[in-house]
């Protein structure tokens, strides 16, 4: 046996870490095997991102010590650990849009000749051999920003391997994926496990973690509270371990039977989706299924006058509205929230008070042209705690909390200006469990008060647990709305597939 | 990393946490010690107290008045994300249309000899129109067909400093009424600069106005979902920016009582300067008021204590770089130690 093989891969032995005011990881020792993915699972905030980032150089422990197949190793920044052969995959993708695949992955390190010019055929040669052995058919010479997110990812990982990693850290992978891209990246993954590669692999999602994990460790303010092999754990305790309390299960909700609050008649959108019919009525839920790409967000910013239909119309509480600019959709009762919380929902740098307040300012919040800010701190501050918001004061800047509690407070921004009707893009992409059944809650408390909800996921779980009913895009048209005792997984995916 | 719900603080009990330093500390420490060290290099090189003397301050702020006024508007256009690089030829522009129509009786070439002596707001009034007319077309060609601001003020800038040449021929105006010449003379500049300074600080914390310029700094596309007229508003921002360099326009040709073609030469980047050693960010969605008017001072106190210390202008000019590049690299490396917690 050889030295390299006695040893595990990766030992983590009483890590601690700690942040200004508060702290990340306590006394926290794990093992990656080789040749094994280890899934690392827990609410947000619960350290799993601190963890990888000591692993992966971006921090420094405060204590305990990494041992790399047995050998002791201190990482002062991720160049240090690349050299050992640990690689991250971020979950914010870090190429270059406007260069080639080729260039994206050996950026740095291309093959020079003896003039320092680079070696083009080499470069795209070496780079064909790489996305072979992931099994991956993209041109060398295509443009980043051209490919698909799943394609992009699929970038990204090749990037890491072409440094020779054994280790590779993936942080939520599949959030931007559809079901298709996912099997396909699991594919590569244990094609990559079976090449002898650890594998750190972050995620939300339950599916996957009995699909794809050996070992999971559960990670819970800090602490790892429990783990072991993945065969040998059950999803509910994985749900209780992770949370530390008992999730209140959904009752199934209530027939909807409130007028049609929301119609559209034959809506279009030239080279997004068209002739797009159907009825939303007052305290619904109308779960939006389809493939990313079939339309779905399309149809949403369509109806919140981001890009106005090209033909077809809108009713409101039966009457026609030409809804042309958010301002307008706004008047008539609607919000939005969208699936990208960091591109088009937060404002990074600003307060947890000036994201939420922000869609309201007007009415009685504003006297003589000033903002009334005691008023406006007030109804935030009662929003903030309605929502259960975890926030160390309504002044700490948004990017400080965890995704949930940011997407928490852009409902919240929302509910602020008493919606009747709610467009719904990914409420809980990114979001962990705790938070999820929050929001699932809150949305169905919203309708059970009269309010109507189009809500688009791409979580078929998640669909079927909310809507009342359930309406299926494919590539720009309905192909279906079933009601809800009609839909499950199978009649949702023949119709987004067909 | 568990962080407690929030939860309301109770009616009636006063906020206990303490309030964090305000941004701008960092910066009014600096201003004190480039202040200090001149105090000590005076003390050593010529012998003379630097800031005891009540003159040479006023005469100080008098001269950043007008860098500081338009610094005022350039600061909310960079809040937004944007830059206005218009202001110092908008200066001038307003300063020649100003002045054409302050001109005294004792003109003897008098640009419009039908138009003498004519009331101070004829004037006033014409140079703020202008200046505000260059703004709106800075705002409506960014708003309207989505070219970056840079490009959009960059032609401004070029047009404005050709029309101010083009209004008289390269001609000077000259023999403006006493009353014109007042508006520039003793602490008029000063103490429209520190109202404009508190008007548009109001501005920025507590209305819409201000709310909307943060949100669409820090995420336009957020803003526009939010239902802010995001172009509508721009226009604005801009048109206030083109009304205050119209504003620091008048007060220049008032102070030399003449309008000049070559007036407010590089005015912009004094000003951009200001903002951003204030702390205003150039990508948008940072900066204050207060934090101008401390790095409009800096400016100040360097340009005043290299003269006071007879230090050829030319090394004032080395070092003013060296403090904005200095300014900037400080205030990242405080941000970026805050923000490590998160």
């Amino acid at each position: 046996m050889s030295p390299a093989a006695a040893h595990p891969l990766l030992e983590l032995r009483h890590l601690c870490k700690a942040f200004p005011g508060v702290t990340a990881l306590e006394d926290v020792s794990l093992t990656l095997a080789h040749a094994t993915v280890h899934a690392l699972v827990g609410e947000n905030g619960a350290g799993k991102s601190t963890l990888m980032k000591i692993v992966a150089g971006v921090c420094a422990p405060d204590a305990g010590e990494l041992r790399l197949e047995g050998h002791g190793v201190h990482f002062d920044s991720p160049r240090a650990a690349l050299a050992h052969g640990i690689a991250m995959i971020h979950q914010e993708l870090n190429l270059m849009p406007s260069m080639s695949v080729a260039e994206n992955i050996w950026i740095g390190r291309e093959p020079l000749n003896g003039c320092g010019f680079v070696r083009r055929r080499e470069l795209e040669r070496r780079t064909h051999a790489l996305l072979e052995r992931l099994a991956l058919d993209i041109d060398p010479r295509a443009e980043v920003g051209m490919l698909s997110i799943a394609m992009r990812q699929m970038v990204e990982i090749a990037r890491a391997l072409s440094s020779q990693s054994r280790l590779l850290i993936m942080d939520e992978p599949t959030s931007a994926l559809t079901e298709r891209e996912s099997e396909r990246l699991f594919g590569v993954i244990r094609d990559l496990r079976s090449q002898g590669v650890g594998i750190f692999y972050i995620t939300h999602r339950m599916e996957e973690l009995f699909a794809l994990a050996d070992e999971i460790s559960v990670l819970r303010d800090g602490r790892r509270v429990g783990g072991g092999r993945a065969c040998d754990l059950r999803r509910e305790e994985l749900i209780r371990l992770m949370v530390g309390r008992e999730l209140e299960v959904l009752p199934p909700p209530p027939p909807a039977a409130g007028p049609v609050a929301l119609a559209a008649r034959g809506l279009s959108v030239a080279g997004a989706f068209r002739d797009v019919t159907f009825e939303l009525h007052a305290g619904e839920i109308l779960g939006v299924a389809g493939l990313v790409g079939s339309g779905r967000s399309a149809l949403a910013a369509a109806l919140f006058g981001l890009t106005p239909a090209t033909s077809g119309r809108m009713e409101i509480d039966g009457s026609a509205v030409r809804v042309d600019c958010p301002g307008t959709a706004i008047a008539h009762g609607l919000a939005y929230v969208t699936e990208d919380r960091k591109d088009t929902g937060c404002f990074l740098g600003l307060s947890v008070l000036e994201n939420l307040e922000i869609a309201v300012l007007r009415g009685d919040l504003v006297r003589f042209g000033l903002v009334r800010g005691a008023a406006a701190r007030a109804a935030c501050g009662r929003m903030a705690s309605a929502l259960r918001i975890k926030t160390p004061g309504l002044d700490e800047h948004i990017e400080n909390l965890s995704g949930g509690n940011q997407q928490k407070v852009l409902l919240g921004r929302w509910l602020l200006t008493h919606p009747r009707i709610l467009i719904l893009d990914e409420p809980t992409r990114g979001v962990d469990v705790g938070a999820k059944a929050e929001i699932h809650q809150l949305i169905a408390g919203l309708t059970a008060r009269g309010a109507a909800v189009l809500m688009i996921s791409s979580e078929l779980p998640e669909i079927l647990a909310l809507s009342h009913r359930v309406m299926v895009m494919h590539e720009g048209r309905i192909t279906g709305i079933l009601e809800r005792a009609a839909a499950d997984q199978l009649s949702i995916m023949e119709l987004a597939a067909s | 990393m568990h962080q407690a719900v929030f939860r309301e603080p109770t009616a009636g009990r006063r906020r206990t946490r303490a309030r964090r330093l305000p941004s701008e500390a960092g910066i009014l420490l600096v201003l004190l010690a480039i202040a200090l060290a001149f105090e000590l290099l005076g003390w050593i090189f010529v012998h003379q107290s630097f800031l005891m003397n009540g003159q040479r301050l006023v005469i100080m702020i008098l001269q950043v008045s007008v860098i500081g006024i338009i610094a005022i508007g350039v600061t909310q256009v960079i809040i937004t994300g944007g830059i206005d690089l218009s202001s110092g030829s908008v200066v001038a522009l307003t300063a020649m249309v100003a002045a054409s129509l302050a001109q005294s009786s004792d003109a003897l070439r008098a640009v419009y000899p039908s138009l003498l002596d004519l009331p101070v707001v004829v004037p006033v009034l014409a140079g703020l129109a202008v200046g505000a007319a260059a703004g709106l077309v800075n705002g409506s060609l960014i708003a309207a067909t989505g070219i970056p601001p840079f490009i959009a003020t960059l032609g401004v800038m070029v047009t404005a400093r050709g029309l101010a040449k083009w209004y008289t021929h390269g001609q000077p105006v000259s023999m403006l009424t006493d009353a014109y010449a007042a508006l520039g003379s003793g602490a008029v500049p000063v103490a429209i600069f520190l109202a404009t300074a508190l008007l548009f600080h109001v501005a920025l914390r507590h209305t819409r106005y201000g709310k909307y310029t943060y949100a669409i700094g820090a995420n336009r596309e957020a803003a526009r979902i939010s239902g802010i007229r995001v172009g509508r508003h721009l226009v604005v921002v801009y048109t206030i920016a083109g009304l205050l360099s119209g504003l620091a326009g008048v007060l220049t040709s008032a102070r030399a009582v003449s309008g000049q073609a070559g007036m407010g030469m590089m005015y912009e980047l004094d000003a951009i300067a200001a903002a951003v050693i204030g702390g205003a960010s150039l990508a948008g969605g940072v900066g204050r008021i207060t934090g101008t008017v401390i790095g409009t001072l800096i400016l100040g106190v360097v340009t005043s204590g290299f003269t006071f210390l007879r230090i050829d202008a030319y090394y004032q000019e080395i070092v003013k770089g060296a403090i904005i590049v200095a300014a900037v690299v400080a205030d990242q490396y405080r941000r970026r130690r805050r923000g490590a917690a998160s």
